[in-house]
């Protein structure tokens, strides 16, 4: 394994790429529960905020913050054309019939943040206390599994043989529009 | 912001390695020996180490479990104290005022003024409480997930090198090229194809 901090800072592009590539997925009414071989029905949707950073080359930055729950994203693919990638997206997850989580989640780290998952017992009497934190535990797990489990099927495509003439190219058609 | 709550923020880790020895007993040993001792030191400016999570502020692992089903749950207590710039100039210029007066002197030297300064900062430190924070922690053991329920980089960097002191097990903080090296069944081909990757630049008739 190559030095922890050296991977981080080398590394960082490919979780920017997967959460352009989450949005792609959304964009095109892609099936995310087929794509990890999911039983359950798993959909995705941009939440209230989404942010691109463009590096101008001369050590400087371009950011882009989208805001708003019905925010138009037309800045964001042409944010995209001019060679920005997203770095924070914040994301409704819905799967199975009722079960929604909305969380941020950020491409160099993928720390989470504002993370609400389905609601869950709120008694706090001390016998019930190992229930909450079972039942918490399960949803914390099984959302950062689809997480993990769909940004490993990103990378599986990313190093494919017909990723530059299958793959990268349905992005850039619909970056184009 | 912790385990209980309605909203999470959290960084992730992927723990390496397993105990030799059973593995709950490994977990209390490592939990009691690196607890935040329960007096205060007066004169620490920082101290940090785990408490129970139904119990931060009474750190006894004898009578608060850690073990809820098949997870451990506990905290990282991170007491600091902080001593307000603007305190230590207001407490600074009237010791100033006083040791000119005493000595009859209208001035006093570089040395005299870093002497006063390093006994006021000693005083201060001594009478500022330490301000506690506590950040809940989800271990899962068997599959070797570990949620540390903050993003703050402080507190991310004091857990890793307080859990590796207490349990022996390295911390991997998970990002994605850990991801990969800890959670994919990847062969080493594709992993040097990971590593060969470069950045893509989403333009019309652009290839990576």
């Amino acid at each position: 394994m190559l030095d922890i901090a050296t991977a981080y800072n080398k590394y960082i592009f490919l979780g920017n790429e997967f959460l352009t590539w989450i949005w792609f997925l959304i964009e095109k009414d892609q099936d995310i529960a087929a794509i990890i071989e999911s039983n359950e029905s798993i959909s995705f949707s941009i939440g209230n905020s989404l942010v691109l950073e463009n590096n101008l080359g001369d050590k400087s930055k371009e950011k882009i913050t989208i805001k708003g729950d019905q925010a138009g994203l037309e800045e964001g693919t042409t944010a995209l054309r001019k060679g920005a990638s997203v770095t924070e997206l914040n994301l409704l997850c819905k799967m199975g019939e009722e079960d929604e989580y909305k969380f941020t989640i950020k491409g160099e780290s993928f720390n989470i943040t504002g993370l609400k998952t389905p609601s869950t017992q709120t008694t706090k009497s001390e016998d019930e206390l190992e229930g909450m934190i079972l039942e918490k535990a399960f949803l914390l797990l099984k959302v950062t599994q689809v997480i993990d489990t769909l940004f490993l099927k990103y990378i599986e495509l990313r190093i494919s043989d017909d990723w530059k003439t299958k793959g990268l190219q349905e992005i850039n058609n619909w970056i184009k529009g | 912001m912790g385990l209980i709550s309605s909203t999470h923020s959290m960084s992730r880790y992927h723990i390496d390695g397993k105990f030799e020895t059973a593995v709950m007993d490994e977990v209390r040993k490592g939990l009691i020996e690196n607890a935040i001792p329960k007096q205060e030191n007066m004169y620490e400016e920082l101290s940090a180490g785990w408490t129970p999570y139904e119990s931060p502020y009474n750190p006894d692992f004898e009578k608060f479990s850690f073990i809820f089903g098949t997870y451990f749950a506990f905290s990282l207590r991170i007491d600091k104290k902080s001593i307000p710039m603007k305190l230590v100039q207001k407490e600074m210029a009237l010791a100033i005022e006083k040791k000119k007066e005493e000595s009859g002197r209208d001035f006093l030297s570089k040395n005299e003024k870093s002497e006063l300064k390093e006994t006021i900062l000693d005083v201060l430190m001594h009478k500022i409480p330490s301000i506690p924070n506590i950040y809940d922690i989800l271990w899962s053991y068997e599959d070797k997930n570990l949620f540390l329920f903050t993003t703050q980089k402080a507190a991310n960097e004091l857990f890793e090198t307080i859990f590796l002191n207490s349990f022996g097990l390295k911390p991997i903080r998970l990002f994605p090229y850990t991801i990969i090296e800890t959670k994919s069944n990847f062969s080493e081909a594709q992993k040097d194809r990971v590593l060969s990757l470069s950045p893509l630049k989403y333009r019309k008739d652009n290839h990576a």
